[in-house]
């Protein structure tokens, strides 16, 4: 009995440990901007006066106000279609025997794994032929393509689960096609739906490198893509700096505290199945 | 015989013969309905094609000539290749990343494992959930954002050389990013905090679900906690360990955000790692066909690393 609670204060206290361990850059960024702006802070001071005005200040100048709305655009314009898109296929690959369906699969699988880095060349020139170049759309068509192999291996999984008794009993009532898929599947995949759209929702935000490479206006940017802009702006102004990428960063953290139970399962499960 | 019986019997051959049409009519329906049902798949299949597999066979195409993105381009057959695999500083970013690999990578998922076993005593509860999210939020916030803070903690004047001299050890403080002996540990080190969270809740949830009479077991068995844990722990781990490399690695051998934002692959080339190395050669050196080759090598390094550790989790557990 003491062993065991021996150890369980020991994995208590590592469990803190690592809590500390992945708090203090933050925290410490969070102290720094709280230094009168301007200012050099050693990474160990403590602010003589707590400057609470650097966030206001920094969302003036880190203009978070517009990259706010120009990340909810992305993440409308990609979401919802890639939503729609990927559970039609889902739906059609893993309930319906489609005609070569399996090699259908195959080949959407094998995106699985694709880093970015290998398609970003040629999307610059594609978007440049389409005059996409610099606007949101050009982060927005290829994030759709991108996320066809996970949203599709994601909701077939799910829909390949589900009773074929239960198109059956919608055949004979009468409901075929897109009425089988809008009235009866459609509401009982809500939940996989709901995993799928936070995942899209997460990376989209965060998406960094069709950002840089496809839009050079910030303001037209995602949340990660502007960061990385108020970063190269900012590095001699450290308090501001950090001032801003906080506040750069609160949004997903709210987000996050607030569906912190599904993200996590989210994450895990996007992780699990993948 | 009654009249609903003569009915019934003179009704009775016509059925069957209904029914047969109807069914004719019902295959042959579904199996045009079979092909109309591609449409299902159609609309993702444009955009898959369009802006994955369109612009994949494009990276594959310029990789075998010589262009600066704007002017003709000259078929140069292999040269970018050869290039890749001689030029030090293109052949070096690769291997850069699989250092990379064992700080995004190896690190993070034997912590992970490790802390997973320590913490399987502790009772589910606020301390346990506060704790997830804890360890979760380096997920959340954008890899930008956590290369921001770190070049930070690095910085000459940051958190790291202040802890440094204020315990004594003014001899090591250096700007630990701008030093070619310690810039890539340190770069890896920001992967490792991002990653060590993520694999830590994952190996928890999978021990969550081992049998619990398998520790009792080994418990009466005599195991001690190094016994239990690579009797019952790791090989129920499996799967949670396979899915942990496969992830990781691919984040480490594809890293960019971390790398671009910390250090742009310097001082000099010691932190370049192909993802950086792509973009620089096409949007700032305009060397399109060199850099098409390195993506396009990347790419197979990709699924030649990531399909073997599928392969494991194939297997029967």
């Amino acid at each position: 009995m003491i062993t065991s609670r021996a150890r369980r204060a020991n994995s208590t206290l590592m469990l803190l440990m690592m809590m500390a361990l992945t708090i203090v850059p933050l925290v410490s960024m969070f102290v720094t901007a709280l230094h009168a702006p301007g200012s050099r802070p050693s990474g160990l001071a403590w602010p003589e006066d707590l400057h609470w005005g650097n966030f206001p200040l920094a969302w003036d100048q880190a203009n978070v106000e517009v990259l706010l709305k120009s990340s909810a655009l992305i993440i409308l314009g990609v979401v919802p279609v890639s939503l729609m898109i990927c559970t039609m296929a889902g739906f059609g690959l893993g309930h319906l025997k489609l005609p070569g369906g399996g090699a259908l699969y195959v080949l959407i699988l094998l995106g699985l794994a694709i880093p970015f880095e290998s398609t970003v060349i040629p999307l610059y020139y594609q978007m440049q032929s389409l005059d996409l170049l610099n606007t949101r759309l050009a982060i927005v068509l290829p994030l759709i393509g991108l996320y066809v192999p996970f949203g599709v291996f994601w909701m077939r999984g799910h829909f390949a689960n589900m009773p074929q008794a239960l198109t059956d009993a919608a055949r004979v009532d009468g409901a075929g096609g897109w009425r089988l898929f809008w009235h009866v599947h459609l509401p009982l995949a809500m939940p996989a739906l709901t995993t799928l759209g936070l995942l899209q929702f997460i990376n989209a935000w965060n998406q960094f490198l069709l950002a840089v490479v496809l839009v050079d206006d910030p303001t037209k940017r995602t949340m990660a893509g502007a960061l990385g802009a108020f970063q190269g702006e900012r590095s001699t102004d450290i308090v501001l700096l950090c001032a801003g990428a906080l506040l750069i960063m609160t949004p997903t953290v709210i987000v996050f505290l607030i569906l912190q139970r599904y993200f996590v399962r989210a994450l895990l499960a996007g992780a699990v199945k993948g | 015989m009654s009249p609903t019986s003569a009915t019934r019997r003179a009704s009775a051959p016509a059925a069957p013969e209904h029914l047969r049409a109807l069914a004719r009519r019902a295959s042959r329906r579904r199996r045009g309905a079979r092909w109309v049902g591609l449409l299902w798949v159609l609309p993702a299949l444009v955009m898959y094609g369009g802006f994955v597999l369109y612009p994949l066979t494009q990276t594959v195409r310029y990789s075998f000539y010589d262009w600066n993105g704007i002017g003709t381009a000259a078929w140069v057959g292999i040269r970018n290749y050869d290039t890749v695999f001689n030029d030090a500083q293109l052949y070096g970013s690769v291997l850069h990343a699989f250092q990379l690999v064992i700080f995004f990578s190896f690190i993070p998922v034997a912590l992970g494992l490790l802390i997973g076993a320590l913490l399987r005593g502790l009772k589910e509860g606020r301390f346990t959930t506060v704790s997830r999210t804890v360890l979760f939020l380096p997920q959340i916030i954008p890899l930008v954002g956590a290369a921001i803070a770190w070049r930070w903690l690095y910085a000459q004047d940051g958190l790291v050389n202040g802890t440094l001299s204020w315990v004594g050890l003014d001899l090591l403080t250096r700007g630990w990013l701008g030093d070619f002996g310690t810039a890539l540990p340190a770069v890896g080190l920001i992967g490792c905090w991002v990653a060590t969270g993520f694999c830590t809740v994952l190996m928890l949830s999978g021990i969550a679900r081992i049998d619990p009479t398998l520790y009792e077991a080994a418990q009466l068995d005599g195991a001690g906690p190094v016994a239990e844990f690579f009797a019952v722990t790791l090989p129920n781990l499996r799967h949670e360990i396979t899915v942990a490399l496969t992830v990781t690695t691919i984040a480490a051998l594809a890293s960019f955000d971390i790398v671009y934002v910390a250090t742009q692959g310097g001082p000099g080339y010691s932190t370049m790692v192909p993802g950086v190395q792509v973009v620089r050669l096409a949007f700032t050196e305009n060397n399109v066909g060199l850099a098409s080759a390195l993506a396009v090598v990347l790419l197979l390094l990709v699924y030649v690393v990531a399909l073997p550790i599928q392969l494991l989790n194939r297997r029967p557990r």
